[in-house]
């Protein structure tokens, strides 16, 4: 399948919408998705489980995709709050949640739907 | 049956002792304690740490509102005794409380005493004694200037450490030749003198005070020779004197203090003393031990049991970090005494044992104090030494060709062996209650024996006997480095090395990690101790580094980046300043900064212009300025003989080679330098990391400085004669504390930590040691010497700096 047909695809099932290729993204990593309205983070565990959420850690707005990620969980780049992966939830003393959304992998190409 | 009523007057270390061990014994009482502090019992001893900040207020809590009512203890807080009738068994506070007793204990403890000399009632004059105390001087410490402390003790000394770690300027007064002259010889007195001077702390001994001069407030003190010294806060710590006035209103005897026989009761048999108030057998005390012994037979005393108070010699150890220094018994000139003495100048250490008749009479160790506990063992036993005379000064280790297995040391130990100083406890105690009790870790033997529950110095030894009880059952707890793992910073690194692991995976698993990919605490730890350990082998892990580190910028609040290029000792030219412009203009960068460390900051860098910046600014001839990394961040330098007419060598130049050697370096947190070409020190060389003061007659190295958080000057780690010394010195250095550094500890904290009299036996007086540092740092610099930004100019990491993929381009077309 090339790049041409799949973002045809993509028009179509216009839930889905690919977002590129999971090589694209380090293992314990994230990449940014901008869809105009804010930045979707999206991470890549190392067993390459494929999470998403809002690019905004619920403390103080911190970028998420740019934290260590570590076991289903990213630490925020600015002051250490631990964010679950699977359901955006502060870990720990701290609250607050960010927004996450589904995404999916098929033949290896990363399907985010918002 | 109803209850017996206790009434307690003092709530201080000792009572608190006792009541725990009357608890124990007996439930006869209804006790009621009035306290002249507004608090509950706290651990007086560990006061110090607290004035240092290594401790808070909590953390030294021994007895909370909770254990109070546990026991239907009726505490009054902030009421003084002011009566006590005899004849009626009654006691009334200054607040009008009244209260009847069966048995009274007088626990009144002790006043500091203070040098009444002019001026003594200004204000900022101050004891040491207790938490008022302490919040005073920690108060004085936030408005910086100096403090006098009068009086070079043990508590003085304690007080003067702390306050310099709270950044004020210290000096000492101290009456006689040298310090702490009831406990230390001469030789050691120097040595630690010597010591505290490196450490920033001024010690003036044959100095006697005066008076104290201020308006309202102290302004300076006066000594009998006419110095006048400045000070915005003198602590006063010249000694102790037993509290006795109410004892003696109400008839009790009454000597130093108030007298007791052995069994602790007093004149009258229904009135009890302990603690520092209470005098035995014509000795008053102020050490712990001795206090908490007698609290041990109070308690005996009233609950029908038998016990009675016997002096024993009690060892002295400074509670000041990386002071090691140990004292016990005599050391006085008397014809009959004999030394065996051992001294090693360059490691700083010394050890004197004092012998009569073959028999160990008293000990000073300074430097290396490990085998104190071994000295005083034959001290209390009496035994004859005469057969390991000739081997007795190089400690237990040495003996009969023991090997140096740390737990064989505790082993030989016998059972009446103390452990602990302050509580007064022996190795059988602590093996007996591990066995009959079921315990199987140091928190569990401290809650049960209290052996190192106070000072905390015997810790180790306390581990050692759980250990050999309890055999391979124990697994020492150290302080994790996070909760994926038990292991300390230490541990990891040692394992790390002696088991040749060379991935983050390798040692999650050889090191039995609970997590599967550990955390953001020791993720980062691991990788920089892999990269310090393995150069040129182990590849950097980037998802295990910092954002700042993996992006090579530092992280805004905004999400932006800022930008530093490196200007080596802090020198730029026309062309690196116009191309700095452009790139400000070209990428609108909203804020140009001058940096502390003599660098250009570029702020709010967006990040997906950062690899273009990085692209300008190298074609400028510029590269990293590493001012995101824990490693090498700038040399700092004043202008030295180029220009200047106070310049002793040329500093700049030195600064400029020093940072073309040291760049790129990773270390264990950052690390910051500064040349300066006198010592009128324009470049601030004594509160960085590592300093260099040009001098006439050669190069200068400090190190350990601070001015953070925390703010400390140097120490000196030698002069060397040659520009080239002094960079293989400073490559030395750095590489020690690379391979032994825990992440993020400072150089300061790591030299707290070591010793600075260790690290410049390793790195200084060493020769042969130190050039092999040096080696392995050059080493390690050739694969670390890249730069970050062409790295990722020419496409390195690539995924970086730019997005995934842009919906809003997508839905626009």
């Amino acid at each position: 399948m090339n790049a041409e047909a799949i973002i045809t695809f993509a028009r179509v099932e216009s839930d889905w919408r690919l977002v590129g290729r999971i090589e694209d993204i380090p293992r314990q990593g994230a990449r940014c998705v901008k869809t105009g309205e804010m930045t979707v983070a999206v991470f890549r565990t190392s067993d390459d489980r494929v999470f998403a959420m809002e690019d905004r850690c619920p403390h103080k707005a911190g970028p998420l995709s740019q934290g260590i990620v570590h076991a289903g969980c990213v630490t925020c780049p600015l002051h250490n709050w631990v964010i679950s992966l699977e359901n955006g939830r502060a870990q720990g003393a701290d609250e607050g949640a960010t927004r996450t959304f589904p995404v999916k992998v098929e033949d290896g190409s990363v399907y985010l739907k918002l | 049956m109803s209850k017996q009523k206790l009434v307690i007057i003092g709530n201080g270390m000792a009572p608190g002792r006792m009541l725990e061990h009357l608890f124990e014994a007996t439930e006869a009482f209804d006790v009621t304690i009035f306290n002249a502090e507004p608090r509950v019992n706290y651990d007086r001893i560990m006061l110090s740490p607290v004035l240092s900040g290594e401790k808070s207020f909590d953390d030294i809590v021994i007895h909370d509102d909770a254990w109070y009512a546990e026991h239907g203890i009726t505490l009054h807080k902030g009421e003084k005794i002011v009566h006590v009738d005899r004849a009626a068994r009654r006691v009334r506070s200054e607040g009008g409380i009244e209260a009847p007793y069966d048995k009274l204990v007088f626990a009144t403890g002790s006043t500091p005493f203070i040098i009444p000399v002019p001026g003594h009632q200004l204000k900022g004059v101050c004891a040491y004694r207790d938490l008022a105390d302490v919040d005073q001087m920690k108060a004085a410490a936030t408005q910086g200037g100096r403090a006098v402390v009068i009086g070079g003790g043990l508590l003085g000394l304690e007080a003067a450490a702390g306050l310099r770690a709270q950044g004020m300027d210290v000096t000492v007064l101290h009456l006689m030749p040298t310090l702490m002259e009831r406990q230390l010889d001469p030789a050691a007195g120097y040595l630690l003198e010597k010591e505290l001077a490196g450490r920033g702390i001024e010690i003036r001994c044959k100095a006697n005070t005066k008076a104290i001069h201020g308006e309202g407030r102290v302004e300076a003190v006066e000594l009998e020779d006419g110095t006048m010294l400045e000070a915005s806060l003198v602590v006063m710590a010249v000694g102790i004197r037993p509290n006795v006035a109410l004892a003696q209103c109400c008839g009790l005897e009454v000597g130093r203090g108030i007298m007791v026989g052995a069994d602790m009761v007093t004149s009258d048999p229904d009135i009890l003393s302990v603690g520092e108030c209470a005098e035995v057998d014509g000795m008053v005390y102020g050490l712990v031990a001795p206090l908490y012994q007698m609290a041990r037979v109070a308690a005996a005393t009233l609950s029908g049991g038998q016990g009675a108070f016997r002096h024993n010699e009690t060892p002295t150890k400074l509670k000041v970090t990386g002071v090691n220094l140990y004292s016990v018994g005599e050391f006085g000139e008397d014809p009959a005494l004999e030394d065996i003495v051992l001294r090693d100048a360059r490691r700083g250490t010394y050890k004197r044992i004092i012998l009569r008749d073959n028999r160990v009479v008293g000990a000073v160790l300074y430097g290396d104090v490990a085998d104190g506990a071994w000295y005083n063992e034959f001290l209390k036993s009496g035994e004859s030494v005469e057969d390991m005379r000739e081997t007795l000064i190089f400690g237990q280790a040495h003996q009969g060709g023991v090997a140096a297995d740390p737990l064989a040391a505790i082993a030989n130990l016998g059972d009446d062996a103390e452990i602990c100083g302050c509580n007064g406890i022996c190795k059988g105690q602590i093996a007996q209650a591990i066995t009959s009790k079921g315990l199987t870790s140091l928190g569990e033997v401290r809650a049960h024996t209290k052996a190192s529950a106070s000072c905390g110095t015997c810790t180790n030894l306390v581990e050692g006997v759980i250990a050999l009880t309890l055999g391979d059952a124990f697994e020492k707890k150290v302080e994790g480095m996070c909760a994926c793992t038990d292991l300390g910073h230490g541990d990891v690194r040692i394992l790390i090395r002696s088991k040749g692991l060379k991935s983050i995976p390798a040692v999650m698993q050889e090191l039995e990690w609970k997590t599967p990919e550990g955390c953001a605490k020791c993720r980062p730890a691991l990788n920089y101790y892999l990269v310090s350990e393995w150069p040129g082998e182990y590849i950097d892990d980037q998802q295990s580094r910092f954002i700042n580190e993996r992006v090579h910028a530092n992280i805004q609040k905004d999400g932006t980046y800022s930008v530093v290029p490196r200007m080596f000792g802090g020198l730029t030219t026309p062309d690196e300043l116009r191309a700095i412009a452009d790139v400000a203009d070209r990428y609108q960068i909203p804020t140009v900064k001058v940096t502390g460390g003599q660098r250009i900051d570029l702020l709010g860098v967006r990040k997906e212009d950062l690899i273009p910046v990085w692209k300008d600014l190298n074609e400028a001839g510029m590269i990293s300025g590493a001012a995101y990394a824990k490693g090498l961040r700038t040399v700092k330098t004043c202008v030295g003989t180029d220009w200047c007419r106070f310049g002793t060598q040329d500093s700049t130049g030195l600064g400029v080679k020093l940072e073309k050697y040291l760049w790129g370096s990773w270390s264990p947190a950052k690390l910051k330098l500064a040349v300066t070409g006198c010592p009128r020190n324009c470049a601030e060389a004594t509160c960085k990391d590592i300093g260099v003061i040009c001098v006439d007659s050669g190069y200068q190295i400090v190190y350990g400085g601070a001015a953070g958080l925390h703010i400390q000057g140097t120490t000196e780690l030698g002069l060397v004669k040659t520009e080239e010394e002094c960079i293989r010195t400073i490559g030395a250095l750095t590489q020690y504390y690379r391979e032994t550094g825990f992440y993020l500890e400072r150089i300061y904290k790591w030299a707290d930590r070591l010793g600075y009299d260790h690290i410049r036996a390793v790195v200084f007086d060493d020769r042969q040691q130190r050039n092999a540092y040096a080696d392995r740092f050059e080493h390690s610099q050739t694969f670390a010497q890249v730069d970050p930004w062409a790295e990722r100019v020419q496409g390195a990491e690539a995924h970086e700096f730019k997005p995934m993929a842009d919906l809003t381009l997508e839905a626009a077309e």
